[in-house]
């Protein structure tokens, strides 16, 4: 059914459809409103056979979620930003156990300085951490990845986290095509557990493991991912017969196959590439987007593929190892490392900065002229860092930059170029 | 006087032997019908007081809920002598996850239970939560308190020894003052742990008015039993500590676990009680009242207040704590003393 609703609500029903049996929530922005809705759709009676906990904290959080998914229950939660950070322990037992949790990630910048807004910083940092983490474009996307996320999580019974962009998605209200209960359930079975704390057949779940074996272990948990590239395309697959359209994947490419650059990024962002896209192609230039679905497992096959033809690839980026450059280009670079083309590092978006049409598109242009590759911070006030600079070259200070800059700008309010 | 009242006890212990009792009066462990849920064949020290504990109070869970009941595990000694993979000893279904969330994965456990029992896909089973003191009283307080504070259907049971014992003796937020650590060496002018103001959980416990509070030690493993069955006929959150002796830690002969635990109580160093919704409802009286000289000195960690110019004022401090359990906790019998 066809409806104008807000990201997060649309999430929070596309759980709700999912038959959910024991939702856990600590409070965080921006995924409050998603755990908001369905706890009201729990407390009104609409969704039933479903416990919802007010967790303390977002470490409580993931630990009911392995306690309730080792119990056997269909088992999901949301977090950001440092609420993912304070429940990492936790998530990487949750992969380390097995256990078909699904989050959604409601991507958020991580502090210090304390940041609100949108950049993938927060899902990034646990790029090792086991989990399958699958990047969302839209709010449709989102919606439909959550319900392709359980059938995913089970079969493969790994935990898996849906990222959608903070604010912009989970805040935006869009049209969205909601499925019915009927076709939820032809696609989704229900959840069979391949082992359950049970006391008619008791088994010790968390053993100690040594050196014998912990090797093993790993190895097992990285071919579980393997599998789950498999898979992934599958279950998209089965989910476009059952609900009638394209969505997950491990990649999606837009006007790629003439392309002599191609820009590779992830979330919602790819919408505004795609219309510049559009308008320099419109210039006649041999433009194309490739939206990266599956960031774990990170389809390295596929994208070598989809960008055999490319001269240059520009991955744009909104999360910044720091010391190093990108996350996502570094793994790009990777699947490209045997052929003749560039990668061009674009760092950008950070903290929820603006990305424009306008800025995106000299980028590409000026891109499309360099021969060395080279690591952008797109939009970067180059008048406030140097400044800072100066001032730490003459004061040998310690301690936060922060409060310095937001000075010399004179604004709180958010930077549009 | 012709006829006296017959005492299947040795005067002065509190031996579980009692052969002698009728079928229906004697303890769980002397149940032929009894699980062994922390089964033999573990790896714990000799004179362990958390593995005695531990199989007392999970068999007296086990007999309480019919067989049904699953645990959860905090990081900790208990978790690693009992569960060197491939093996275990655990003959109920039991989970270890991380040190500090064995109370939240308990409510998870409880949440999913409750979910299938609604649903007819599964029975009426019950959750207990274990962990040492380390786990509980430190990095596990939040996930603990939450729990409490949710009066989530779990029963909480705190093996107490004093210390981050698996990692080697490290001071928690449970170890006495002035003892021994690795962390709290007996040098300086202030040797062994500070006096602080105490953590003692089961009084914080009581605070968030649960339904069941209760400490124990193994010295008395009767209490122990019936405290865990009594615990086991409420609903919603509960909790017990367990006085459980260190033989390692603690610098003590493996064979004093049951007289140190016993001298715990004697002294009035631990107060064994139990309380229902914040209210205290019984004590445990003292036999024979003991200065806390008596519990100290058989333990290594104590050895530096007892040297050639002994920390009188070390020992008075810790007997000044003792003396406040005993008021506090009602621990003398008037008649009796």
């Amino acid at each position: 059914m066809l409806k104008q609703t807000e990201g997060s609500h649309a999430v929070a029903e596309a759980v709700a459809l999912c038959r959910p049996e024991v939702i856990c929530a600590y409070p965080i922005s921006p995924q409050t409103h998603i755990v908001e809705g369905i706890g009201e759709m729990v407390k009104s009676g609409e969704l039933t056979d479903c416990e919802f906990l007010n967790v303390e904290s977002e470490f409580a959080a993931m630990s009911v979620a392995i306690g309730s998914s080792a119990a056997g229950a269909r088992t999901y939660t949301a977090t950001a930003s440092q609420g993912l950070l304070f429940m990492v322990e936790a998530v990487f037992n949750a992969s380390g156990l097995g256990l078909p949790i699904v989050m959604t990630v409601a991507n958020r910048a991580i502090g210090a300085p304390i940041n609100i807004w949108n950049d993938h910083s927060d899902s990034l940092s646990q790029r090792d951490c086991g989990w399958i983490q699958l990047f969302a474009e839209t709010n449709q996307e989102a919606l439909d990845l959550h319900i392709q996320a359980f059938k995913l999580a089970e079969e493969v019974s790994l935990p898996v986290m849906v990222c959608m962009d903070g604010f912009i998605l989970t805040h935006a209200y869009e049209r969205v095509d909601m499925p019915t209960q009927a076709q939820v359930d032809a696609y989704l079975p229900p959840y069979e557990p391949r082992q359950v704390l049970d006391p008619a057949e008791p088994v010790s779940m968390g053993a100690m493991v040594g050196p014998e074996a912990f090797m093993e272990v790993r190895y097992l948990a990285h071919a579980k991912q393997m599998h789950a590239l498999e898979l992934i395309p599958q279950l998209g697959d089965e989910f476009k017969k059952v609900f009638g359209r394209d969505s997950g994947g491990l990649i999606r490419s837009y006007s790629i196959d003439d392309a002599e650059t191609v820009v590779v990024a992830m979330g919602s962002i790819l919408g505004t590439i795609k219309d510049v896209v559009d308008e320099m192609r419109a210039d006649g230039e041999k433009i194309g987007v490739l939206g990266i679905t599956s960031f774990r497992p990170f389809p390295i096959t596929a994208i070598r593929e989809a960008l055999k033809n490319a001269k240059r690839v520009v991955v744009l980026e909104k999360s910044l190892a720091v010391g190093r450059g990108g996350i996502l280009a570094s793994d790009v670079r990777k699947a490209l490392r045997k052929q003749p083309v560039d990668v061009f590092t674009v760092i950008a978006g950070l903290g929820g900065r603006a990305i424009t049409k306008k800025s995106l598109h000299a980028l590409f242009l000026k891109l499309a002229l360099e021969t060395e590759e080279s690591l952008t911070f797109l939009d970067l006030d180059w008048g406030v860092v140097n400044r800072q600079l100066e001032r730490e070259r003459q004061t040998r200070r310690s301690g936060p930059a922060a409060e310095n800059m937001l000075r010399d700008i004179g604004t709180v309010a958010s930077k549009i170029a | 006087m012709s006829l006296q009242p017959v005492k299947f006890y040795q005067t002065g212990t509190f031996t579980v032997g009692n052969r002698l009792l009728a079928p229906e009066e004697r303890s769980v462990q002397a149940n032929m019908e009894r699980t062994n849920s922390l089964n033999s064949g573990h790896r714990a020290c000799q004179g362990c007081g958390e593995a005695l504990g531990a199989r007392y109070a999970i068999d007296a869970a086990m007999i309480a809920s019919q067989g049904q009941l699953v645990a959860a595990n905090a990081t900790g000694c208990l978790e690693v002598f009992s569960t060197p993979y491939p093996e275990t000893s655990w003959q109920i279904p039991w989970i270890h996850s991380l040190f500090g969330n064995a109370a939240a994965v308990a409510t998870g456990i409880a949440a999913a239970i409750k979910v299938k029992k609604a649903k007819g896909q599964g029975g009426d089973v019950r959750v207990v939560a274990q962990g040492g003191d380390g786990g509980t009283t430190d990095i596990g307080f939040g996930c603990l308190s939450g729990m409490f504070e949710r009066n989530d259907d779990v029963l909480y049971i705190c093996y107490d020894n004093g210390g981050y014992m698996n990692t080697g003796v490290q001071r928690s937020s449970a170890t006495p003052p002035a003892a021994r650590t690795a962390t709290t060496m007996p040098v300086g002018p202030e040797p062994g742990n500070a006096f602080g103001q105490g953590k003692f959980v089961p009084a914080i416990a009581m605070a968030h008015e649960i339904p069941y509070v209760a400490t124990a030690t193994v010295a008395d493993l009767r209490d122990l039993e019936y405290k865990v069955k009594k615990a086991m006929t409420f609903r919603g959150a509960r909790y017990i500590q367990i006085l459980v002796p260190c033989p390692l830690g603690w610098g003590a002969a493996s064979h004093d676990t049951i007289r140190l635990s016993r001298l715990a109580k004697e002294t009035g160093t631990f107060p064994v009680f139990e309380a229902e919704y914040g209210e205290i409802t019984s004590s445990s009286k003292i036999r024979r009242l003991l200065p806390v000289e008596e519990y100290l000195k058989p333990q290594k960690r104590f050895a530096h207040l007892f040297g050639k110019t002994p920390a009188i004022d070390t020992i008075a401090r810790l007997q000044a704590i003792a003396d406040k359990n005993i008021r506090r906790y009602q621990m003398l019998d008037k008649e009796a003393n």
